[in-house]
């Protein structure tokens, strides 16, 4: 079935459609779920903290469900499993990078395989609060392999619309303030030791990741949102996107 | 007489490679733990530095691993992941830096066990392999042999009932625990096997005595220790 060769360039959408069958991100993926088939539709909002992703998530699914879809929210570090974990292992600062990737990918794969492709395979418009991209720039800035982390992570299926929202760092910043008053120790880089100073060090690393995001762009398929237009603005841009993919999913399933 | 050098050696612990690295690898059953033991108070009692580590330890990852075992949630990912989890912890934390240091170290268990089980429960071979590409070779390794029969009567022998994802029930193989267990460790066994060669493993017969196969590992760890400089001199 699929003799199609991945190239940069979006394939039509036209013989994405002919099956159903579970996409990984790497054709190997889960081999004991690969003939999973998919009735829902995916899609993940990737940002920074205070980027304005559970606004417009809010709004999408407010959206979806009165349009008639029924829709299932999920995010990092929700796993009953692993999360209470993670919280700890972060509380107490003694655990090393790399093992702290993995506990995150186990957080993951939980969610994945119990909560995403369940609510995917029973027709559901899944919405993601971040995904692997940001597990993955988080470690890759904190100096772990970059392909050893891609790799750890391509079992991971893939979305059907990733947005982006790229926010300057500077306007991130302001935006923390409304919201907490003070920086998070990892949300601004903190524990990298690039400055003393927190304001200073949060701008560095909020660059970082975002250097990070722009390489997964081409990579991965991200669409860039400009974040630091206002949340309507925003929000047009989203729906008419997945409006758009929406329709388009339905034409080609009427058709076969 | 054995003289221990290699550890306090301030030159050496700019090299990453100054400490030693063993590992035993082989079924439940095996005797592998045994050999180590014995490998480890007689390491102490020559006095050279020794840290030993097990598989699936870590402080921080083992409660967890055990909760979801005990509610048998895990798929074979999270297992295979949170295994892995748990040796990068005691990596990060013990075996990396200690070997830095000079140390000998020795794993019950180490990567191989990773790759065998993991496959065997249907993660790709691959990406098992990247998830441990970053952890270094051993120097030894001691692949314990046993036919499935022994190690399998050494182990239900000394326990009324087997858990659900030794016995890998989570496989679906048999309804049957004992049947289970049995298939569940010769797809393990296969899989050993097929890294005999590739992976260097001294392969040791562990249907004899104990007291001669401690003399081969015993034997073979001299030879590494003199290798690698941590030791001089006639041992016996």
């Amino acid at each position: 079935m699929t003799s199609r060769i991945l190239t940069k360039k979006k394939h039509s959408t036209n013989d994405d459609k002919v099956n159903n069958k579970i996409k990984f991100i790497d054709h190997s993926g889960i081999k004991y779920l690969k003939d999973i088939e998919i009735h829902g539709s995916f899609i993940v909002i990737e940002g920074p903290d205070a980027s304005g992703r559970s606004t417009q998530i809010q709004k999408i699914t407010e959206k979806l469900e009165a349009d008639g879809h029924a829709v299932v929210n999920t995010g990092l570090k929700r796993s009953a499993l692993i999360s209470k974990g993670i919280i700890e292992a972060k509380r107490n600062y003694q655990v090393g990078r790399r093992t702290m990737a993995l506990y995150y990918a186990a957080d993951f794969a939980d969610q994945l395989e119990n909560k995403i492709i369940p609510a995917l395979k029973a027709g559901f418009v899944v919405i993601s609060d971040r995904y692997i991209y940001t597990l993955i720039a988080r470690s890759s800035v904190r100096g772990i392999n970059k392909n050893w982390l891609h790799q750890l992570h391509s079992f991971a299926i893939k979305p059907d619309l990733i947005f982006y929202l790229n926010v300057d760092p500077y306007n991130l910043i302001h935006r923390v303030f409304k919201k907490n008053k003070s920086l998070d120790y990892y949300e601004s880089g903190a524990d990298l030791g690039i400055s003393a100073d927190i304001f200073d060090s949060f701008i560095k690393y909020q660059y970082l990741l975002k250097k990070e995001f722009n390489v997964m762009q081409k990579k991965y398929g991200l669409i860039d949102i400009d974040g630091d237009k206002d949340i309507e603005d925003i929000n047009d841009q989203i729906q008419s996107k997945i409006s758009e993919f929406l329709n388009q999913n339905k034409k080609n399933s009427t058709v076969i | 007489m054995l003289q221990v050098i290699g550890n306090n050696n301030l030159y050496n612990t700019k090299n990453e490679e100054s400490g030693v690295l063993i590992v035993v690898e082989g079924i439940d059953g095996s005797g592998k733990s045994t050999q180590i033991h014995l490998v480890d108070r007689w390491l102490r009692s020559k006095g050279c530095e020794v840290f030993f580590t097990e598989w699936n330890s870590s402080e921080t990852v083992k409660e967890i691993t055990s909760k979801g075992k005990k509610k048998a949630s895990l798929t074979p990912m999270t297992f295979s992941l949170l295994h892995s989890t748990d040796f990068a912890d005691r990596y990060e934390k013990n075996i990396y830096p200690l070997l830095r240091a000079g140390y000998i170290v020795l794993a019950d268990r180490y990567i191989y066990t990773a790759l065998a089980r993991d496959t065997v429960r249907g993660c790709d071979k691959s990406w098992v392999r990247n998830m441990y590409s970053y952890a270094r070779k051993p120097d030894l390794t001691f692949y314990f042999k046993v036919p499935i029969e022994t190690a399998v009567d050494r182990i239900i022998s000394g326990r009324p009932k087997l858990k659900h994802y030794e016995a890998g029930m989570d496989l679906g193989l048999s309804k049957d625990e004992y049947e289970s267990y049995r298939i569940f460790q010769g797809r393990i066994v296969d899989e050993y096997e097929s890294m005999v060669n590739n992976e260097n493993f001294i392969v040791i017969d562990g249907t004899l005595d104990i007291e001669k196969q401690q003399n081969t590992v015993r034997r073979n760890v001299l030879k590494t220790l003199k290798l690698k400089n941590q030791i001089q001199g006639n041992t016996t």
